[in-house]
């Protein structure tokens, strides 16, 4: 029934369409500001049909759209991450004269690559909503034009381009194995041979992990990640570090899980072993940084492993039942969203007032405006993963999948670089909280910074406190998974 | 109940965070809570049903269905005096920081969230609950180190972090390994149950937890960051340290590693003993050699938490009682030196022990007290160190005979350094520039006064404390067949 087909697409259709009509608004709006305001409105309509959606099961287009639970999921994710980074970016983007509704739209055109990319089960859909992600970001990231900023779009737009040949020359072959691209039929194919006797297979796989690698900046794909993150404006930064991780890990779920689900144990040892190493790599890198976004950056890296010990979790279970690991990382995904804007957003209320982004910046912060050194202290705790908030909570349940799957020594790993990574949170709040100011003139955050900080910090401590209702929400997506 | 104790200090917290308006008030609303606490939990321990096995004043609420976490508190006869004792300690801890100047309205809060960590730790019959404050208890402590510290503060804090936290991932990796071989988190309910072995052994799981225990406690080799930590921290956090975070490992040794793997622990009692007699002489040799009064205490800590490992070691009624004993009285003993040594800081404005000297004459009251808390601490007759060491004793030497003696040499050597170490302090010729110095403040005898009372009350007669710990180890006991 078509009908019913384009009502599951719904979502996507109506925030692509949000898109069109913010540029189309640009032209005749005198005033800028109002475009904030219509795309915080309008996105109301796609999570409007998000929530219609729920507790639909279903498949569109001949199997290329797949509605559940799981996607739904990451689709409310998705909404909320890009409210929250249109709330904050609102200051930084008013300051342009020209092209205001193109980062609106850009952002919103980015959003529905990732949430097509969530609900799909074919192989070149993917690679479609991938792209479509990839290239609205790139724009966004270059969106100052200062040198620093193309220079950081060029990088990735040139690894990424490598990124996406990597994995679509990985499809291909997988392709060529199993003779199909949707993901069902790719694993009636795979069925459970062993993957060392089928080395075409095998090749393919891992280059598909190329591919999402790039997109979640695990080692050794993270090249990327520091230069973009400090040469872009720090709201895109923000929302690369949340969104564009999470949905690299919906693909990375649905394929997986779903077309190669046949050969667990051997990908499972891959996302564990990436997963060691990525930890340890952004943990001990993160140590020596002096600028607050190339922390984040490299603590964006060890939290892509933290995320691929539940990869591997999810794999280890053998049959795969219903285990701790997606719930866990569907937690971790989400609480980490909350931790990691809430950061983000710090520093941009800081580098406002500041126009710095040093860590010597944030010196003496508590002194000049304890709200905010109380919200970077929050969420550098959360990041740490100690109580009460919603961070403890997203470890505990990730570790949990590992050691429920016997991977014991894994749950250790990261634990212990968890230990590791308080010491340079830690910094960052020793600074604050130690060091001298600069100077003793308040520090007062706009109002739209404000808010934005408010939806984020507030959950953090929320579902610190009380995390069963995400948690719940968690397993219900992860319930809803096929396979 | 148990709630109104945990979170009384936090309530305080907030309270005094938002509505006090000056520093005054901040320390009332402090010592009214801290009071509070201290006056519930000894109501808690004196209605304490002794014949009774169960955990009792038990509250016990679904929180986390998912995951089967439950909010789960409940007191029987071995955490009833440790909550007793985080009471007296917090009450002594903000006394003694009555003249706290420094960013008075944070010190607070930091000193009463860290209460409710500890508070909390002892309570909790629930295996994630105990993990959640656990870590909760880190951040304060960080934060009053490293804020109101002195010295090397801000390394010595980061030190004290990472070891716990890592440690105490270790002890998350074991208390998940028994959730996902027995189903739950319930303490009480994983005493009746055995073990099944899932992919880590029932050993396995012993030291995974052991681990964290044993860096808290501290056991040599994992004790370097005690000496740091406690001789940078402010004297009230030293106080909290050294009296009652300490005891967080040994209470988790006897709750968690000795309950739930009665056959472990008796397998590998010879390594503890062992341990033991090494932290307890290294302990002692090496605080010889120190010339920071902090320091010199902090090692001597080292060397009297081996006699809580040996009681262990013994794993018999006797030992075990004279374990748990030894960790309240240490926890009386070592608060109040520590609590004397801040002021004699306060106001000789060294703790270097070669310029100290002479004292005693223009500090007599704090001399007396020095005196009094350094017998205890040796172990001298009357006062509470000498049963807890005497019960250690009686307990192992039935079991360990070489390691009992060696231990007691520990003793001869303590007997030294504390002698030494007040007749350098405050003994000797007047050096002229303390000329100027006084004694100490109504509001510093008051706690100290307290402390010695509770210390010779302890000695004198020890049923009161004994007959509860004893209580509280008998289904312990019962499980390692009866003290064989």
């Amino acid at each position: 029934m078509p009908i019913r087909d384009y009502y599951l697409l719904s979502p996507e259709i109506s925030l692509a369409s949000i898109a069109m009509a913010v540029i189309l608004l640009d032209t005749v709006v005198k005033r800028k500001g109002l475009l904030a305001i219509f795309t915080l409105a309008a996105l109301a309509l796609p999570l409007a049909f998000t929530i219609s959606l729920w507790g639909e099961e279903g498949r569109a287009f001949g199997g290329l759209l797949i509605v559940d639970q799981f996607s739904i999921f990451f689709k409310f994710l998705f909404l909320g991450v890009t409210a929250a980074v249109v709330i904050a970016s609102q200051d930084s983007v008013t300051n342009f004269k020209r092209f205001q509704g193109e980062f609106y739209a850009l952002l919103l055109l980015a959003t529905s690559g990732l949430m097509l990319m969530s609900s799909t089960g074919e192989l070149i859909t993917i690679f479609l909503a991938l792209e479509l992600s990839t290239l609205s970001a790139i724009a966004l990231v270059t969106f100052f034009k200062t040198d620093q900023a193309v220079e950081a779009g060029i990088k990735y737009l040139v690894l990424s381009g490598i990124s996406s040949a990597m994995m679509l020359y990985g499809m291909a072959l997988v392709f060529g194995v199993s003779g199909s691209t949707r993901l069902e039929e790719i694993a009636q194919a795979v069925g459970t041979t062993r993957l060392l006797d089928n080395p075409a297979l095998l090749m393919g796989m891992l280059l598909m992990v190329a591919g999402f690698g790039f997109k979640i900046s695990s080692v050794p794909f993270q090249m990327w990640v520091p230069d973009v993150y400090q040469g872009a404006p720090t709201s895109v930064a923000a929302y690369l570090s949340v969104a564009s991780k999470a949905g690299g890990f919906a693909v990375i779920l649905r394929v997986f899980y779903v077309a190669f689900a046949g050969v667990s144990m051997e990908w499972s040892m891959l996302f564990a072993v990436l997963a060691v190493v990525s930890m340890t790599f952004g943990n001990l890198i993160a140590m020596f940084q002096s600028n607050i976004k190339r922390l984040l950056a490299y603590s964006t890296i060890a939290h892509a492993g933290y995320m691929m010990v539940g990869l591997a979790a999810v794999a280890a279970r053998n049959p795969i039942g219903e285990g701790l690991g997606t719930q866990g990382l569907l937690f971790y995904l989400t609480g980490y969203a909350f931790t990691n804007l809430g950061a983000f957003f710090v520093v941009i209320a800081v580098a406002q007032k500041l126009k710095g982004e040093s860590i010597d910046d944030f010196a003496g912060l508590a002194k000049r405006s304890p709200l905010l050194a109380g919200l970077l202290a929050l969420c550098l705790i959360s990041l740490t993963g100690l109580p009460p908030t919603v961070g403890f909570w997203a470890k505990l349940y990730l570790f949990s999948g590992a050691v429920q799957a016997d991977l014991v020594w894994l749950a250790v790993a990261g634990v212990l670089n968890s230990a590791i990574s308080a010491y340079y949170y830690l910094r960052v709040v020793k600074a604050m909280y130690m060091s001298p100011a600069a100077s003793d003139e308040r520090l007062t955050p706009s109002p739209a910074i404000s808010l934005a900080l408010l939806v984020t910090t507030g959950g953090v401590l929320f579902f610190g406190f009380a995390p069963s209702y995400l948690l719940d929400f968690a397993v219900r997506a992860a319930r809803g998974f096929p396979g | 109940m148990l709630t109104a104790i945990i979170f009384l200090p936090i309530a305080a917290a907030i309270v005094l965070a938002l509505c006090a308006r000056n520093d005054k008030q901040v320390k009332w609303i402090a010592l009214a809570a801290s009071l509070a606490v201290l006056i519930l939990s000894l109501i808690v321990w004196a209605a304490l049903d002794l014949s009774n096995p169960a955990p009792q004043f038990v509250e016990r609420h679904s929180w986390i269905p998912a995951f089967s976490v439950e909010y789960y508190l409940g007191v029987d006869g071995l955490n009833a005096p440790m909550l007793a004792l985080t009471g007296l300690l917090g009450v002594a801890a903000v006394l003694i920081s009555w003249h706290q100047q420094v960013r008075v309205k944070e010190f607070f809060f930091a000193l009463l969230a860290l209460q409710t960590g500890i508070l909390g730790v002892f309570a909790s019959l629930d295996m994630m609950l105990f993990f959640l404050f656990w870590e909760v208890e880190l951040i304060p402590m960080y934060l009053l180190i490293t804020v109101w510290g002195s010295g090397r503060k801000e390394y010595s804090a980061i030190k004290f972090l990472v070891y716990t936290a890592a440690s105490s991932g270790l002890m998350l990796a074991g208390i998940l390994v028994l959730y996902f071989s027995v189903g739950t988190f319930d303490m009480i309910a994983l005493r009746d149950t055995p073990f099944t072995t899932a992919v880590v052994t029932s050993q396995g799981v012993f030291f995974l937890l052991i681990a964290a225990f044993a860096v808290k406690l501290p056991v040599w080799p994992f004790h370097t960051w005690l000496p740091d930590a406690h001789t940078d921290a402010p004297t009230a956090a030293s106080v909290m340290l050294a009296g009652v975070m300490l005891k967080m490992g040994g209470y988790g040794i006897l709750r968690l590693c000795v309950s739930l793997f009665p056959g472990v622990a008796h397998d590998y009692a010879w390594l503890i003993a062992t341990l033991a007699v090494i932290n307890i002489l290294f302990g002692a040799v090496l605080v010889f050699r120190q010339k920071d009064i902090k320091r010199l205490i902090a090692y001597s800590s080292v060397s009297h938490m081996g006699f809580v490992l040996l009681g262990v070691a013994s794993l018999n009624e006797v030992g075990l009682t004279g374990a748990a004993l030894q960790m309240f009285t240490h926890g009386t003993i070592t608060g109040l030196l520590f609590m004397l040594a801040g002021m004699v800081y306060e106001k000789a404005h060294t703790r270097h022990i070669p310029d100290l000297g002479g004292l005693a004459g223009k500090m007599p009251v704090l001399a007396v007290a020095f005196v009094i808390a350094g017998l205890a601490s040796l172990g001298l007759p009357a006062m509470s160190g000498f049963v807890a060491e005497l019960l250690v004793f009686l307990g192992a030497f039935g079991v360990y005979r070489e390691a009992t003696i060696l231990a007691i040499f520990g003793v001869l050597l303590s007997a030294g350094y504390i002698l030494w170490t007040i007749q350098r302090v405050f003994y000797g010729p007047e050096k002229p520039r303390f000329a100027h110095i006084g004694d100490a403040t109504k509001s510093e005898i008051l706690p100290v006064a307290g402390m010695i009372a509770v210390i010779f009350i302890v000695g004198i007669y020890p049923a009161l404390v004994t007959d509860t710990f004893k209580a509280g180890l008998a289904p312990i006991v019962h499980l390692l067949g009866g003290g064989s």
